[in-house]
């Protein structure tokens, strides 16, 4: 049996007098302060944390861990995620006692290494987008959004030019671009996509008015599609007096092709979690700089760094700066690795990495449309959508069909996203999988198309081979167990719940 | 290039199949003004000269590993046991996908599921969320929830509070209609009880308090939760995880969310970042949480399985009517927070939040005994304490560093006008040697 079967929690393996971890003991052990501390600051019940030695802490995780997918065990064709190859030497760097090790409130003098670190960052980032400046503080994509949509309000304010409270975002766009344009208040207004799955350019431009805050941006598209007409987009938005962002979550298909900046974008959020191959953590920590166009400098995030003669220092505050959005400087572990990365590569492997993941997707694309039909079949960028509304009258979904291929060892695709494509399967390869990989994914989905037609219940049952079956979701959200005091406390009810006599 | 394992014979083939004839052809929607862009970069580094690179840049940082650190102020450095970084680094979950899957995630959302009921342990509190970027973040999407669930537009906040953490408050609030009050605190940095109480009325979606506070001061607030609840706010507090192991929850003083930074628990100080803001509120608000919760539920066959709940909340499904635009949280941290509370168990932890206590009075007892430097020694605290020098902490600091001593954080820059104050912060970290080394130090200054 390789995936253990013991399924308790870390509390239920308690055992009162255990310990983990060894302690060093008190140097005032006579007046010991908390002792004498008034009893009213004092916890009057001790945490229940469990009591379990080292050797079965460590077998504990180790064996969840083997419950888990990962990039490092299994391909995750997962549209509009990139998830690539994180490279051993960026955790080696970020491991490394003269980073790992530093207080973010050492004094500038002591900390110039890291210092350099964050200006080099913020200039290579900027050379691949063609944006003039960076924040390197957010600590995600979702908060770079937040961050650039305060910049946006901050512009507008700073010229008086208060009515523009309409954010656009067309259907296909990520679900965190209007949940962000909310969080600041703004009204949001869904755009639909044409029949090339791209933005319409007379439905963009009906919109467009005096009271349009920005158009939020996605490109190439979650669709895999470049948005053709980029350039009379980003001319109508300016011309209404709106700016542009741009939601970076797919640059991983233009590096070294064309930049954002050169589009017409005034502002762009990457995800150093995606293109820049920092690790997902099973769902964070991530980093999402913010680049911007120099008009919009004095509004950027502080700290900055900036550079005078070989000394790096923190920039004076401007006085139209939006604040500060995070403690210190960001996820400055995430920017370490992300540099790693980027100076590993150098020039010619940071064009590579676009040109692979296209001709990946493309060739994905290619051999698949015989077995599922492409929503927009054209050429693609780094990702492409399937659609499996066929299936739907069998009552197969793209999401059955993503639970069938992890019984063949295979992440599901993105499904039922983009919302705009009925029963969506998104597929992203990235350009760390071989074609070899490649060919036995597809060969994977052709057979799930076969059983689809001969054995639907295959798929509708799936997974088989997991750790689990699928979880009954309804009964996790209406009856909510969220920690072990619940799971106890469920535990004595259903125990004096009376049980019915026999008649 | 060697993450890259596609030949150039690969691509031609590939190509081929596409029926492109070469990898241009794949560029034709791109308008041609945008294709072909000159990037300044370098070359590329062999791994021998990136790690020969990393090892001198990271040499020229000074860092807490060879000095003697007395730096708080919102990161911690304490104790990581072995065992921590030996979990996180495995690949299954470092180099794992958001558990949208939950049948190919198990072991996250397990994990996931123990870090909550750790944190709500370690809170006083019923539940806790996956987790949120940072202490500072976690506090703003507190104050958030307090308006949305009150409807009312101001939240009120203590000057004692991280100066970090009311300025990204600021900066979450600014462009809404909600404002931010703040109150007063007294000379030795607890709250003042008069301007708190003569700023708290009706108006007040939530009030917030930090405690130990930024100044380390144990806010004494009994009778606050039954004062704030009677005009209808909620109480916020952030607070020092570390600290909980000992001293009183956010639920024995009754608050309604508890926020906090969670790199004390078993995650580096890594110069400020990845964090982990930890998030814990009273089933009543539960569904108002923003960002992720791991549930426990059954698969069909009965089984036990965990898996993402009450995502009804969320962006991915709510678009712009989600609770919060979160995404990410910070799993892997997460991760670490939870081998890290597993490991301390029921003793450890309260035995490290003794351990900070008495590190913390044996400096603050000696260095009282200075000329030169005041400090008070009534005050009740948990690990870090303000000296007031009798010459600016500049000097003092320029001093210390010569020593290979980072003496603590001056207050001027937070607070204009106290240039000669500094905050001390003494972890289970510190030797008796490098407590007597920095007293010595300080003799000197």
């Amino acid at each position: 049996m390789l995936i253990s079967k013991d399924d308790r929690l870390i509390f239920e393996k308690s055992s009162a007098g255990r310990t983990g971890a060894g302690l060093p003991t008190a140097f005032i052990a006579a007046k010991n302060p908390f002792k004498t501390l008034n009893p009213k600051f004092r916890r009057k019940e001790d945490a229940q944390f469990p009591e379990v030695a080292e050797p079965e802490i460590i077998r504990h995780y180790v064996n969840l861990s083997r419950k888990n997918f990962s990039i490092d065990t299994h391909f995750y064709p997962l549209g509009s995620c990139t998830m690539k190859y994180n490279p051993k030497l960026n955790e080696w760097a970020a491991a490394q006692e003269g980073f790992s090790q530093v207080h973010p409130h050492q004094p500038e003098s002591t900390i110039q290494g890291y210092m350099h670190i964050l200006y080099e960052l913020e200039q290579f980032l900027k050379t691949m987008t063609g944006m003039d400046h960076f924040t390197l503080q957010p600590a995600a994509g979702a908060h770079g959004e937040l961050t650039g949509m305060m910049l946006i309000h901050a512009y507008h304010h700073s010229r008086g030019d208060t009515k523009r409270r309409k954010v656009l975002v067309p259907d296909s766009s990520h679900g965190t671009n209007p949940a962000t344009a909310a969080l600041l208040g703004y009204e949001v207004v869904t755009l639909k996509s044409n029949a090339r799955g791209r933005v319409d350019l007379a439905e963009l431009k009906s919109h467009l008015d005096e009271t349009s805050a920005c158009l939020m941006l996605t490109n190439p598209n979650t669709m895999g599609l470049f948005e053709s007409d980029i350039l009379e987009i980003t001319k109508a938005v300016h011309q209404a007096g709106a700016l542009l962002y741009y939601d970076g979550a797919n640059l991983n298909a233009l590096l070294g092709i064309a930049r954002p900046g050169d589009m017409g974008f005034d502002i762009v959020h990457l995800n150093l979690h995606k293109t820049f191959s920092t690790p997902h953590g099973g769902g964070g920590p991530g980093a999402g700089p913010v680049g911007v166009k120099a008009y919009l400098l004095p509004f950027l995030p502080h700290p900055l760094v900036e550079k005078t003669g070989s000394a790096y220092r923190w920039a004076a505050e401007s006085k139209q700066s939006v604040g500060r959005v995070k403690s210190f400087f960001g996820n400055a572990g995430m920017l370490l690795r992300a540099y790693t990365y980027i100076v590993t590569l150098g020039i010619d492997g940071i064009k590579k990495i676009s040109e692979d993941a296209v001709i990946n997707a493309n060739y994905l694309k290619e051999k698949l449309k015989d077995v599922l039909p492409v929503a927009v079949d054209e050429v693609c960028m780094h990702e492409f959508v399937l659609t499996l509304k066929a299936a739907k009258a069998k009552g197969i979904h793209s999401g059955d069909v993503g639970k069938r291929l992890l019984d063949y060892g295979y992440h599901a695709p993105t499904v039922h996203f983009p919302l705009v494509v009925d029963e969506a399967l998104m597929i992203e390869p990235t350009e760390s999988e071989s074609r070899e990989t490649l060919d036995l994914f597809i060969a994977a989905l052709r057979q799930i198309a076969r059983e689809i037609e001969e054995s639907p219940e295959l798929v509708l049952g799936a997974p088989w081979t997991m750790p689990i079956g699928r979880p009954d979701e309804v009964k996790a959200a209406r009856n909510p167990i969220l920690t072990y005091r619940d799971v106890v406390r469920e535990r004595e009810k259903n125990a004096k719940e009376p049980v019915a006599s026999k008649p | 290039m060697h993450y890259q394992p596609l030949t150039a014979q690969d691509k031609e083939s590939m190509l081929h199949e596409i029926g492109a004839s070469s990898f241009n052809d794949l560029l034709k929607g791109i308008p041609a003004s945008l294709l072909n862009p000159t990037l300044t970069l370098p070359p590329a580094l062999s791994e021998i000269e990136i790690q020969a690179l990393l090892r001198n840049l990271g040499g020229r940082n000074k860092n807490v590993g060879n000095t003697a650190s007395f730096l708080g102020g919102g990161s911690y450095e304490h104790f990581i046991p072995t065992a921590v970084s030996s979990i996180t680094g495995r690949h299954e979950f470092y180099t794992a996908y958001t558990p949208y899957q939950p049948e190919a995630a198990q072991g996250t959302l397990q994990a996931i599921f123990e870090f909550q009921s750790l944190v709500a342990e370690l809170m006083g509190l019923d539940v806790s969320n996956a987790s949120h970027y940072d202490g500072s973040t976690s506090l703003a999407e507190a104050a958030l929830l307090a308006l949305r669930h009150t409807g009312r537009s101001k939240i009120l906040v203590s000057e004692a509070v991280n100066p970090h953490y009311r300025q990204v408050l600021k900066t979450y609030l600014q462009g809404t209609s909600f404002t931010l009050e703040e109150f007063r605190f007294d000379a030795e940095g607890g709250f003042n009880r008069d301007a708190f109480f003569n700023k708290l009325n009706d108006d007040i979606a939530g009030v917030i308090f930090q405690t130990p506070n930024f100044f380390g001061v144990l806010e004494d607030l009994e009778g606050i939760s039954d004062a704030v609840h009677a005009v209808g706010a909620l109480l916020i507090l952030n607070v020092y995880p570390t600290s909980l192991g000992a001293l009183r929850t956010p639920g024995e003083w009754g608050a309604d969310v508890a926020v906090g930074e969670g790199q004390p628990l078993g995650i580096p100080v890594q110069f400020g970042g990845p964090y982990l803001g930890l998030f814990a509120t009273t089933r009543a608000l539960v569904r108002r949480v923003p960002g992720r919760l791991a549930g426990l539920t059954e698969d069909k066959d009965g089984k036990r399985a965990f898996c993402l709940t009450l995502q009804a909340r969320e962006q991915h499904i709510r678009r712009e009517k989600a609770a919060s635009n979160i995404c990410t949280n910070q799993a892997l941290c997460a991760l670490a927070a939870g081998v890290y509370m597993s490991l301390m168990g029921k003793q450890g932890i309260k035995k490290v939040a003794e351990l900070c206590m008495d590190r913390a009075h044996y400096l603050r007892e000696k260095i009282a005994g200075l000329k030169g430097c005041r400090v008070a020694l009534e005050t009740p605290i948990f690990n870090e304490f303000v000296v007031h020098a009798s010459q600016p902490f500049e000097v003092i600091e320029k001093k210390c560093i010569e020593k290979n001593i980072f003496p603590g954080i001056g207050l001027g820059k937070f607070y204009p006008g106290r240039e000669n104050d500094f905050l001390v912060c003494a972890t289970e970290t510190k030797t008796r040697e490098q407590l007597d080394l920095f007293v010595e130090v300080l003799s000197q200054c």
